[in-house]
C-alpha cells in the first residue's frame, strides 16, 4: 500500500485554477522535491494535502485512509507533517513548550488527568518531554530548549521548526522552503541535516525549494508544476536538462 | 517539604480570617471588602483565560456569573429555605452546609454550559466580531432573567441570607468567609493546573497562531471550547459566591459595567499572567474602596489612573510574566509543571 496517493487533485480559486489534475504516489522512504516558478501552486499543492484547504476535486489518500473532510490537526496526526514558507513557530513560548504542544494529537490525556494530575498525566507529560529533548538533541538543539524562538538566529529558528514538525511523528515530512533566507553556510548544514533526518527517522521527505543545489544534491525524484500543471519530472538529471522546464524558468527568448 | 508551604500558608491565613471574623476583631465592613475581593481574583483570573492567554476578546463575563448566581440561588432556595417562591424547603436545614460545595458548582457547569453560546461562533471568528458575540450572550442571559418571573424577573430574587443562616446551624462559624476563601483558592489552583500543562498550552498556541496550530495537530475547536467552559464556569462559581454573599442578586448587578470593571482587572494585571490578575484583583478591589469617600469622584479619579497607567506601562503590571519569573526563589515552593 502506497503511503500517500494524489490522484487527479484540482483546486480552483474562484475561476482560477490553482493546481490542475496533480498526482503523485509516495511508497515510503522517497525524498522528493517539488519546484516551479513562483506562483506556480506549489504551496497550495501543500496547503491541499496538510487539509488546510480542500480539494476542489481528486483524491488524497494517506495510508489507505481518504482525508477528504479531515481537519488539518487530523491529516497531522496520521502522520503528514509539515514546516512553511515564513517561519511560524509561536514566538512567546519557548522552544521545548513549541515542541510539547505539536505532539498535541498524542496527548493521551483529558481535562480531567490535567485537573487532578492523574497517573496518566504525569506519564504522558513525562515521556511528551523526554521525546521532545530527544529530538532537540538529535538536531543539535539541546541548548536552546527554554531559549523564545525569537532571540534564536534565523538558520537556527528553520531547524526548531523542522524540530516541532519531527516531534509530531511524520511518516511524510514536507518542507515548504527550508533554506529560503539562509546563508550559504547554513544551507550546506541543512543539506547535511535533511539527508540525516531522511535516513535516521526513516520518513520520507517532500520539499518546496528554489535553491537548485538543494534540490538537486537532495532530491531523488524531482516534479516540476508550472501555472498548477504538472510539466515534467523525473530525476534531476533529467530535469536538469528538460528543455520545457528551462523555459518555464527562464521564458522562450533565453534558449 | 517546601511543597507544603503554600498550602500551610493558605490553611493558616483561612484560619486567621475566621478567628478574627469570630472574634469580632475584623469589623462585617472588612470582611465584605475580603469576600469581594476574592470573587473578583476568581473573575479576573477566569477571564484572563480568555483575553489574555487565547487573545480573544470577551466582553461577556459578567453574563456567565449571572447564570452561576441565579443558578445557584435557586438551587439553594429550593433546597434550604422556605419562602414565597417554592414554599417549604425539600431537605433539613442542617444539611446546608455539607451540600453548598456542589451548589457552587452546579453553578458552574450551567454558566459553562452557557459558554458554549460563546465558544462555538469562536470557532469562526475572532477579534472584534467574538466581542459582540460576547456581549449579546451577556445580555440573552440578562434579558432571559429579566423575564423569568417565577425567579422575580428584574426585581431580583432573594433568600439565600436564609441559606447561609441555616449553614449557622450546623456550626456557627463565618461560613460565607469561608467559602469564598475556598472557592478562590480552588479557581487560581485550577487554572494553574490548566494553564501550565500541555493541554493549557494549547490555548496559548491557538493566540499566538492559530493556523500553526491547527497544522501542528492542535485541534483548535477544543482548545477553544475547554478554554471558554473552563472561564465561564469559573465566572460561574464567582457569580455563585457573590449571590450568596449578598444575600440578594438581580440582574442589575451583572450589566456590561461589571464586565467592564473585570477586563480591567486583567488588563492592568497583564493579559497571560495569572498572578498578575490575582494582584490587579486585589488592588483594583482595595482601590475601590480607598476611593469610596471621593463618592462620585471616584469616577474620575480610577479611570484616570487607568490611562496614566496604560500610558507609563501598558503591559500592566506584571506584562505576561508570572510571579516565579520575577522572583525565581518562589519556584522552590511550587512546582508549575509537576
Amino acid at each position: 500500500m502506497a503511503l500517500l496517493e494524489v490522484k487527479d487533485m484540482t483546486q480552483y480559486f474562484g475561476g482560477l485554477c490553482a493546481v490542475t489534475d496533480f498526482s503523485v504516489t509516495f511508497t515510503g522512504g522517497e525524498l522528493m522535491g517539488l519546484i516551479g516558478p513562483n506562483g506556480a501552486g506549489k504551496t497550495t499543492v501543500f496547503n491541499l494535502i496538510s487539509g488546510f484547504y480542500q480539494p476542489s476535486c481528486g483524491d488524497i489518500v494517506f495510508k489507505g485512509k481518504n482525508t477528504r473532510g479531515l481537519k488539518p490537526h487530523k491529516v497531522t496526526g496520521l502522520g503528514i507533517a509539515r514546516t512553511f514558507q515564513n517561519i511560524r513557530l509561536w514566538f512567546d513560548m519557548s522552544v521545548l513548550d513549541n515542541i510539547l504542544v505539536s505532539q498535541y494529537y498524542h496527548l493521551g490525556y483529558s481535562l480531567w488527568d490535567c485537573f487532578v494530575r492523574s497517573n496518566r498525566y504525569l506519564r504522558r507529560e513525562a515521556e511528551m518531554r523526554a521525546w521532545g529533548m530527544e529530538i532537540l538533541e538529535a538536531l543539535d538543539l539541546a541548548q536552546f530548549a527554554d531559549e523564545l524562538p525569537g532571540n534564536l538566529p534565523y538558520g537556527i529558528q528553520r531547524r526548531v521548526e523542522i524540530a516541532r514538525a519531527l516531534s509530531t511523528k511524520p511518516d511524510l515530512l514536507m518542507l515548504d522552503e527550508p533554506a529560503a533566507g539562509l546563508n550559504s553556510a547554513d544551507v550546506e548544514g541543512l543539506i547535511k541535516l535533511i539527508a540525516w533526518i531522511h535516513k535516521e527517522f526513516k520518513l520520507s521527505i517532500w520539499m518546496i525549494e528554489h535553491q537548485m543545489d538543494v534540490v538537486m544534491s537532495l532530491c531523488t525524484w524531482i516534479k516540476v508544476i508550472d501555472f498548477g500543471a504538472t510539466i515534467a519530472e523525473g530525476t534531476p538529471k533529467e530535469i536538469r536538462e528538460n528543455p520545457v522546464v528551462i523555459k518555464a524558468y527562464l521564458g522562450d527568448d533565453a534558449i | 517539604m517546601k511543597q507544603y508551604t503554600i498550602p500551610a500558608l493558605l490553611a493558616l491565613l483561612l484560619a486567621v480570617l475566621v478567628f478574627v471574623s469570630m472574634t469580632g476583631a475584623m469589623n462585617v465592613y472588612w470582611q465584605s471588602v475580603l469576600m469581594f475581593m476574592g470573587i473578583n481574583i476568581i473573575l479576573s483570573s477566569s477571564l484572563n483565560i480568555i483575553n489574555g492567554n487565547m487573545g480573544e476578546f470577551s466582553c461577556g463575563h459578567a453574563g456567565f456569573m449571572a447564570v452561576g448566581a441565579y443558578v445557584s440561588s435557586v438551587l439553594s432556595v429550593l433546597l434550604f429555605a422556605e419562602g414565597s417562591v417554592f414554599g417549604e424547603a425539600l431537605l433539613p436545614p442542617h444539611l446546608a452546609v455539607f451540600l453548598f460545595p456542589f451548589i457552587l458548582v452546579a453553578g458552574g457547569v450551567a454558566a459553562s454550559l452557557v459558554g458554549l453560546l460563546v465558544a462555538v461562533p469562536s470557532f469562526r471568528t475572532r477579534g472584534d466580531y467574538l466581542a459582540i458575540i460576547t456581549i449579546a450572550a451577556a445580555y440573552i442571559v440578562k434579558s432571559t432573567i429579566e423575564n423569568i418571573n417565577a425567579i422575580g424577573g428584574a426585581r431580583g430574587f432573594m433568600g439565600m441570607s436564609k441559606v447561609t443562616a441555616a449553614m449557622n446551624t450546623t456550626a456557627d462559624l463565618p461560613w460565607m468567609i469561608i467559602w469564598v476563601f475556598l472557592g478562590t483558592v480552588f479557581s487560581v489552583w485550577l487554572i494553574r493546573r490548566f494553564i501550565f500543562s500541555t493541554l493549557g498550552n494549547g490555548v496559548n498556541a491557538v493566540c499566538q497562531d492559530e493556523i500553526a496550530a491547527e497544522i501542528m495537530s492542535v485541534n483548535t475547536n477544543q482548545v477553544k471550547m475547554t478554554a471558554f467552559m473552563v472561564s465561564c464556569g469559573l465566572a460561574g462559581i464567582a457569580g455563585a459566591l457573590f449571590a450568596h454573599v449578598l444575600g440578594y442578586v438581580n440582574p442589575g448587578s451583572f450589566t456590561i459595567l461589571k464586565s467592564t470593571e473585570v477586563m480591567v482587572m486583567v488588563y492592568l494585571g497583564g493579559m497571560g499572567s495569572l498572578s498578575g490578575s490575582v494582584l490587579s484583583a486585589i488592588l483594583i478591589t482595595l482601590l475601590m474602596e480607598a476611593l469610596r469617600p471621593l463618592q462620585i469622584i471616584k469616577w474620575i479619579v480610577i479611570p484616570l489612573l487607568l490611562v496614566l497607567l496604560m500610558q507609563f506601562r501598558p503591559e500592566g503590571i506584571m506584562g505576561n510574566r508570572e510571579l516565579s519569573d520575577i522572583f525565581p526563589g518562589l519556584k522552590k515552593f511550587y512546582r508549575l509543571k509537576g
